[in-house]
């Protein structure tokens, strides 16, 4: 076996850790890669071209940006945030962890695309929390600030990853199933997803405990202050 | 019939619009950046069908395309445009006098989307289908997205240029995060060209006590989350640790039942891909969607989630796959 192909991985791990520009890193990687590989150089770049071609399902959301661009324009992110600030039962961690639920339910279903990181974190979710952290600490500083979108964008990730592996039709049930009968074991795609459920439901849980671990400590944070500033007053 | 290739075209045309406004704005190498990806993009079913044909000249082509962009993200040239906050005062206004019909084109891409995944498999005229099945989600996806925008065009009074205008500023904003889940696919095409994965399963499956079977199911869990935090992929990294650990050693030799080892070690992986900055799409894209100061902000937000349940899950496979 050709051991020396793994360099590639070593090359990704230390650009990774050096903090070099990363697309430079993953295309030097895939380039030490195949040239250890025994890749002639025509091979490689055909190899290179091809492979990016047929990947490019992947960027198909940028065609939600002149929308979400103009209604930004337009005053969106103002108006989630002013929705959220008017309603005063909802608090960042009933606002997440519900987020949290219908996505994971949404993907359960297979409605995956439905949601995502262009489509409602950026212009929904993101100027929600933010508006729902200020109903807590008024005075979030932008480290907090980023803190609370970077929890939004997480509680996407966390919602799609473990709900879709339930669906019986959704592409990883059938590479699994599809991995399997290839070699030689039958079975059927819901004896499959069935042992999905059990993660889906435990990552539910430990998300949502952390996200109201997170409003707990943003409050103490908050009340430590003015409790300081209130003391500052009276001295 | 609408076709995936057509999405691929409409991606196109909003790439090179945002290469005409760079040029205009003399912002060059964004110029550059964004022209050749939108060529890529109109170009890519020309690619493939040279390719299948035995002409691979057009895929070298793509090939060198590939090495330049990275070349010009990786030269540091690609700075974003400093954020404008003159323009504050006027969102809230418009925010106020809009409303909350702000909120519809926003909600009527995944609605738009939805309705028309559903109606797919009964669009159709005699025969003939008008949407490809193959790709329904993507097709639905692009059409709800247009469906969306002259929505947005409507409700705002913005012309065609403003909405290209508009999302040229977020492609600037994402920056060479918007190549980067392409490239790591690419990277994953060529680390299964040249036997990267059967590598790895090989040094694992060499490294643990093949006689216990606690040791054989962590060390496929395990391996799962680290192989796909290397390949930003869990579905890379099933075929190659399933076959290489899982199959052979706790299905053949432990007996274990193949469904949960399937669904668990899938679900290993996924934690991986909360820990990776390599799964571009969903840890670093949204970091610069979001404009955070670290990029690595999504996956600091997400990492205690992921251990504790990578470590429940490797309790669940240990346990329902020996029931």
């Amino acid at each position: 076996m050709n051991y020396w192909p793994l360099l590639g991985i070593a090359i990704v791990v230390i650009g990774f850790a050096r903090r070099m520009n990363p697309a430079l890193v993953v295309v030097v990687a895939g380039i030490v890669s195949g040239l250890l590989a025994g890749l002639s150089i025509a091979d490689l770049l055909a190899l290179l071209g091809r492979a990016f071609v047929s990947n490019r399902f992947v960027l198909v959301l940028i065609m939600t940006l002149p929308t979400i661009g103009l209604l930004e324009r337009a005053g969106l992110r103002e108006r989630a945030h002013g929705w959220i600030a008017g309603l005063h039962h909802l608090t960042l961690a009933r606002l997440l962890i519900a987020y949290l639920g219908v996505r994971q339910i949404l993907s359960t279903l297979g409605l995956i695309s439905v949601a995502g990181h262009p489509q409602t974190v950026r212009p929904l979710l993101a100027p929600m929390a933010e508006a729902a952290a200020e109903k807590i600490d008024p005075a979030l500083d932008d480290e907090q600030r980023d803190r609370v979108k970077a929890l939004a964008a997480a509680t996407d990730n966390v919602g799609l990853f473990f709900g879709e592996d339930v669906f019986l039709a959704f592409g990883a049930v059938l590479l699994i199933q599809g991995f399997l009968a290839q070699h030689g074991i039958e079975l059927d795609p819901r004896s499959i997803a069935i042992w999905a459920l059990p993660t889906a439901i435990a990552a539910f849980v430990i998300h949502a405990l952390r996200i109201v671990w997170f409003q707990r400590r943003l409050r103490r944070n908050a009340t430590a202050l003015a409790r300081r500033e209130a003391g500052d007053a009276a001295h | 019939m609408l076709r995936i290739e057509y999405v691929y075209w409409a991606c196109g045309l909003l790439l090179l619009a945002a290469g005409a406004f760079e040029f205009r704005d003399r912002r060059y190498p964004q110029a550059a950046f964004w022209t050749i990806l939108a060529v890529c993009f109109v170009g890519g079913d020309a690619v493939s069908a040279a390719d299948r044909t035995g002409n691979f000249l057009p895929a070298q082509l793509a090939g060198i395309a590939v090495i330049v962009l990275a070349g010009i993200a990786g030269s540091g040239q690609l700075a974003r445009k400093p954020t404008d906050d003159s323009e504050a005062p006027r969102r809230r206004a418009s925010a106020e006098r809009l409303g909350n019909w702000l909120f519809a084109p926003a909600l009527a891409i995944p609605f738009v989307t939805l309705g028309l995944v559903l109606v797919t498999p009964y669009a159709r005229i005699g025969k003939f289908a008008l949407i490809d099945a193959g790709q329904s989600t993507l097709i639905a996806l692009g059409t709800a997205c247009v469906i969306a925008a002259v929505a947005a065009m409507l409700l705002t009074r913005a012309t065609v240029p403003t909405a290209l205008r508009e999302s040229t500023r977020l492609l600037d904003a994402l920056s060479w995060a918007a190549l980067l889940p392409m490239l790591l696919a690419t990277l994953g095409a060529v680390f299964a060209a040249t036997g990267v994965g059967e590598a790895v399963a090989h040094l694992v499956s060499a490294a643990i006590p093949t006689q216990s079977r606690d040791a054989c199911a962590f060390a496929y869990g395990i391996g799962m989350a680290v192989f796909t935090i290397i390949m930003g992929n869990a579905f890379a990294a099933f075929p190659v640790m399933t076959a290489g650990i899982g199959l052979p050693l706790l299905v053949g030799r432990h007996g274990a039942h193949a469904a949960v080892v399937g669904s668990l070690g899938m679900l290993c992986g996924y934690c991986g891909t909360l820990l990776t900055p390599m799964a571009a799409n969903f840890n670093v894209v949204p970091a610069a969607l979001l404009e955070l100061r670290d990029p690595n902000g999504v996956i600091r937000a997400q990492w205690p989630t992921a251990l504790v349940l990578l470590t429940t899950n490797l309790v669940l496979l240990d346990w329902l796959a020996f029931r």
